[in-house]
């Protein structure tokens, strides 16, 4: 009985492909999307693990120099006599063949075993290790593009981070220019000795394996944006299950009926309509995560470029397979399909045997569903309005979010029926009231595809409204940031000096720019400082502050927190911070608060006398120079040629801005892709909609003809009408997307990267993108209607002849 | 075959429980057959459904070979309806996506009792040995009710319940399609028990039993 009951339900496929077609292309489409996001995700989780457990990140201590970026070797040659069980390392970045690469030098003979270098060596290759060309570790892909690079000879291992070389420390110091240099010493939890800084006379500190993982901590908040587009278009591809399932239900709600009444039992029925559930599932599930592996592989070069310039985070740019995404892809399109029909197995579980003698139960079943719709759009509302006003998390405001979009989708069919019935009111003759009427009819059918559309939309707009402010927001401010014509890294300190001597004629300002690096409340924070300049005074983009910040400055009694870092730690002007310094607490008030856009890290200025005295081993190395802005393009090329700098060394303003720009751009890249496939997929959701609605439309339209009408006429009435819906949906998605601009930037965006943007509106790209949605939906609405334009007469005469 | 007692259905309304059939009584015998008539609304097709259990008794017993109908789960009055009745609807109620070949033999499978050389003698008897490729909706009316009979009698139940199997058709096919539905009836040696407004319908079966206000007259 099993195997009749299924193949009889998939009769109904057989003799309906294009709703099967449908209904695995929404399943498929949703579970690649949301697969496509959680590999890109997984596969950028699994670099950062990487990276951690290279060399022992995850398991052995770390010992640096409070405010040196490296130290003297002698340090660990003292600390080892002392009894310290320290192994050395240096780490640092340069760029070949247009990638940055980051380089570690470790020393094979002293590592603890912890560090696992990912390969064997035996005496030849030791030999040739430590050899004055040396042999450098990096992953296969890497090695085929540094082919022909000055580089150590290059030697394969599996597993080795992307984009880094890992190679004897003595390679490592000539390649990074760190002779006798140092970055940080190693060794397991356990070891134990004399204390370092009275041993090496330096300020010494020991931070355990992989505190915080910062960059972890760092990228969560991308991850999560990533991981909210993938559920949106994962939701929006559900709409067209749904709406597939249902419209399959209800044509096959007769056959259900007629099982029942030749003895199939109801739990048998249900447990068929779950196994071809499942089947379908399986099949949508595993095209999903194979075109979700072709989406993620076309997304993960810009995740990983995104990745690296805003964070820093290595992230390999090709995509793993990895059998537990597969898994994970296949438990989700088997889900998606039991959510998107648990309201089918519902009304199947009491589906009456007898059909009642109702014909106009829509109506009745309308109304009712309009009322529990509106009901819980006011919910949903009500609890995004609550939402606004206390969320303070970013979990809470994915939740507003989640609240407000399900909400306006909710109250989405009330509205169009109410500007329907406004409509019906004002029509004149009796084609046009039937078109208003039948609109209302059409609207139970149509509206899942409409929210699917508003939904999208709206994200557009507000994800749109976002990027847009946020772009004209930044570029303003990287104006004001970057006011010095030409930035410099000098090599050494010698050169520093040789330089700004030579350059002293030509310029009207030389600015030191030091910094060092500080762990902070627990976390890892930049001390920048800075002379005391118009530069700054002029230009710093304070966006709260004391009554005279930049004199605070100046008397090294006042610090400027960045806007991440104040909303963090709660800090506003007026605050006093102690900072950890090599000569102790440096107690100081804030000054004020600077905008700070695209750091993720937290950021203090001081002045800079103030930072060398504390710090006294801190770099002085970068400057920014002042000068007449035409004069900065010959200096740069003098510089270059005369102290034989790099373009890394040497930068103008235009350059930093143009790089500042492409990767805020790149930033958003991602979203952009996943914001124009959700909206496809609502595209897809309204045709297949009318598509199928128009196979039901017959009944409708055949009277119609009956009484006069072309089936030209009703094609492009059918259109029309389709078109006018796609218009008051996109006009009702301008409000939705201007809220949900409105959270992103002042929740999300605040809670995800601590900054806080001023929204400007685009009234022409509301335009543009109503536009496009109207003409989504009149290339839906357009096969349909072509096929409603050539139906036989004999296909509408039976509409009368059939006893119906 | 069958024996109803005291049986009694009430529907809910907003103006409170409507009764629809109040106190009915009636037997079949094994191969008799029985006209049940009545106005509309008089609550013969409500006996019917509860007959083959698609609703239930507010009070009295249906008996069917013995077997309480009351007294059996959902379940239950499946199996019986698979193994023991079968139904005519006036609707037809054929499964549209099956061939007109499939839905004949349907009911006999589904009980598993699918006799090849009486699906092919029905299936003649019916006039449908060339339709049995055609799709439901390509099918005459009568033709259409024709397969619904067909697919009844392929099962050989013991009882068939037939509501009005011929209210949607013509006059001359109606009669057509209860001439071939009698004869195989009597050649399988089924009771049955049909629905029908029809006097003159009804002059055709073995018996007949009016129903008037939820009660026999």
């Amino acid at each position: 009985m099993t195997a009749l009951v299924f193949r009889t339900l998939l009769s109904h496929w057989r003799r309906r492909p294009f709703q099967i077609v449908t209904l695995l292309l929404g399943l498929t489409v949703a579970t690649a999307l949301w697969s496509a996001v959680q590999a890109v995700n997984a596969e950028a989780r699994a670099s950062y693990a990487a990276a951690a457990s290279r060399l022992g990140g995850d398991q052995l201590d770390s010992f640096t120099v409070q405010g040196a970026n490296s130290f003297d070797q002698s340090a660990y040659i003292a600390l080892r006599r002392a009894g310290w069980e320290v192994s050395p390392m240096v780490e640092g970045r340069i760029r070949r063949a247009d990638t940055t690469l980051r380089i570690i030098g470790f020393d094979p003979l002293t590592a603890p075993p912890q560090m696992g270098t990912g390969a064997t060596l035996d005496a030849d290759e030791l030999g040739g290790f430590f050899g004055p060309g040396g042999v450098a570790f990096a992953e296969p892909d890497l090695i085929a593009r540094l082919d022909g690079v000055d580089l150590p000879e290059l030697r394969a291992v599996d597993g080795t981070p992307p984009r880094t070389l890992l190679m004897d420390i003595g390679a490592a110091q000539r390649l990074l220019d760190l002779d006798g240099q140092l970055t940080r010493l190693v060794s397991v939890p356990t070891a134990t000795g004399p204390d370092p800084s009275d041993v090496t006379g330096l300020a010494f500190t020991r931070t355990p394996p992989e505190q915080g993982n910062d960059i972890n901590a760092l990228t969560d908040s991308f991850h999560l944006n990533l991981t909210a587009f993938g559920v949106l278009s994962f939701v929006v591809g559900l709409f067209i299950v749904y709406s597939a399932i249902g419209l399959a239900f209800e044509q096959r709600k007769p056959m259900l009926r007629t099982l029942r009444a030749c003895g199939v039992p109801l739990a048998r029925l249900l447990w068929v309509m779950l196994a071809e559930l499942a089947a379908l599932a399986l099949i949508a599930g595993l095209a999903g995560v194979a075109l979700g592996y072709f989406v993620a592989a076309a997304l993960l070069p810009d995740v990983a470029a995104t990745l690296d310039g805003l964070y820093g985070a290595n992230v390999d740019g090709t995509l793993a397979f990895r059998p537990g995404w597969w898994a994970a892809g296949l438990a989700i399109s088997m889900l998606g399909a039991l959510i998107a029909a648990a309201d089918t197995l519902w009304r199947t579980v009491h589906l009456p045997l007898l059909a009642p003698a109702q014909p106009n139960a829509w109506l009745g079943a309308q109304r009712r569903a309009m009322r529990w719709q509106i009901m819980a759009a006011s919910l949903f509302i009500a609890l995004a309005i609550l939402g606004a006003a206390l969320a303070n998390s970013l979990i809470a405001g994915f939740a507003l979010i989640a609240a407000l979009m399900l909400g306006a989708a909710l109250a989405l069919p009330t509205l169009l029926s109410f500007a329907l019935r406004v409509g019906a009111a004002r029509a004149r003759g009796p084609v046009s009231q039937w078109v208003w009427a039948d609109g209302r009819l059409q609207l139970s059918r149509l509206s899942l595809a409409l929210m699917a559309l508003l939904v999208a939309l709206s994200a557009n707009i507000g994800v749109g409204t976002m990027v847009s402010s946020f772009r004209e927001t930044f570029t303003g401010w990287l104006d004001q940031r970057l006011a010095s014509e030409i930035y410099l890294t000098a090599r050494d300190e010698a050169q520093a000096d040789a330089i700004l001597t030579y350059v002293a004629p030509r310029t009207t300002a030389q600015l030191p720019i030091f910094s060092t690096d500080l762990r902070w409340q627990g976390q890892q924070v930049e001390l920048f400082g800075v002379a005391d300049h118009a530069t700054y005074r002029d230009n710093w983009p304070l966006i709260a502050q004391g009554p005279a910040p930049w004199d605070q400055l100046r008397a090294r009694t006042g610090v400027l927190v960045n806007e991440q870092l104040a909303l963090r730690e709660g800090i506003s002007p007026g605050d006093r911070l102690s900072l950890p310094t090599p000569s102790g607490l440096w107690a100081l008030e804030v000054a004020a608060i600077y905008s700070d856009y695209g750091n993720p890290r937290g950021q203090l200025m001081v002045n800079v006398a103030g930072l060398t005295e504390r710090f006294p081993d801190v770099d002085r190395l970068r400057y920014a120079l002042r000068l007449p802005p035409g004069q900065a393009p010959d200096l740069i090329a003098d510089l270059t040629e005369r102290f034989d700098l790099g373009p890394q060394q040497i930068i103008d303003q235009q350059a930093i801005k143009s790089l500042s720009l492409s990767i805020f751009e790149r930033t958003f890249t991602v979203t952009a892709a996943l914001n124009v496939l959700t909206l496809g997929v609502a595209a897809l959701a309204l045709f297949t909609a009318m598509l199928t609605l128009q196979l039901m439309r017959l009944p409708a339209v055949a009277p119609l003809w009956a009484m006069g009408l072309t089936r030209a006429q009703l094609a492009r009435i059918e259109m029309g009408r389709t078109v006018l819906l796609a218009l008051l949906t996109g006009v009702l998605a301008i409000p939705v997307g201007l809220a949900l601009a409105w959270v992103l930037m002042t929740i999300i965006n605040v809670q995800a990267f601590g900054w806080r943007l001023p929204i400007f509106l685009y009234p022409l790209d509301w335009l543009r993108l109503v536009l496009l949605a109207l003409v989504a939906a009149a290339l839906a609405a357009a096969l349909p209607a072509l096929r409603l334009a050539r139906t036989p007469p004999g296909a509408l005469l039976r509409v009368f002849a059939d006893e119906r | 075959m069958l024996v109803a007692k005291s049986v009694e259905k009430s529907f809910q309304t907003s103006n409170g429980p409507l009764p629809v059939l109040r106190g009915v009584d009636l037997s079949l015998k094994s191969g008799e057959t029985l006209a049940l008539t009545g106005e509309s609304g008089s609550g013969k097709s409500t006996f019917l459904h509860l007959a083959a259990g698609l609703d239930t008794i507010d009070a009295g017993t249906i008996t069917i070979s013995g077997t309480d109908v009351g007294t059996l789960s959902d379940a239950g009055r499946a199996e019986l309806r698979r193994s023991r009745l079968g139904l005519v609807f006036q609707q037809f109620n054929l499964i549209p996506s099956l061939s007109v070949a499939d839905n004949l033999a349907f009911q006999a499978r589904l009980a598993g009792r699918l006799d090849p050389a009486w699906q092919v003698e029905i299936t003649e008897r019916l006039g449908l040995a060339d339709l049995g490729a055609r799709w439901p909706e390509q099918l005459s009316g009568g033709q259409q009710q024709r397969v619904a009979v067909g697919r009844t009698l392929a099962a050989r139940p013991d009882l068939i319940l037939a509501d009005e199997p011929t209210g949607n058709l013509d006059e001359a096919t109606g009669d057509q399609v209860l001439d071939l539905m009698l004869s195989l009836v009597a050649q399988s040696g089924a009771a049955l028990l049909m629905v029908t407004h029809s006097d003159r319908l009804a002059a055709r079966l073995d018996r007949r039993v009016h129903l008037r206000l939820g009660q026999l007259a």
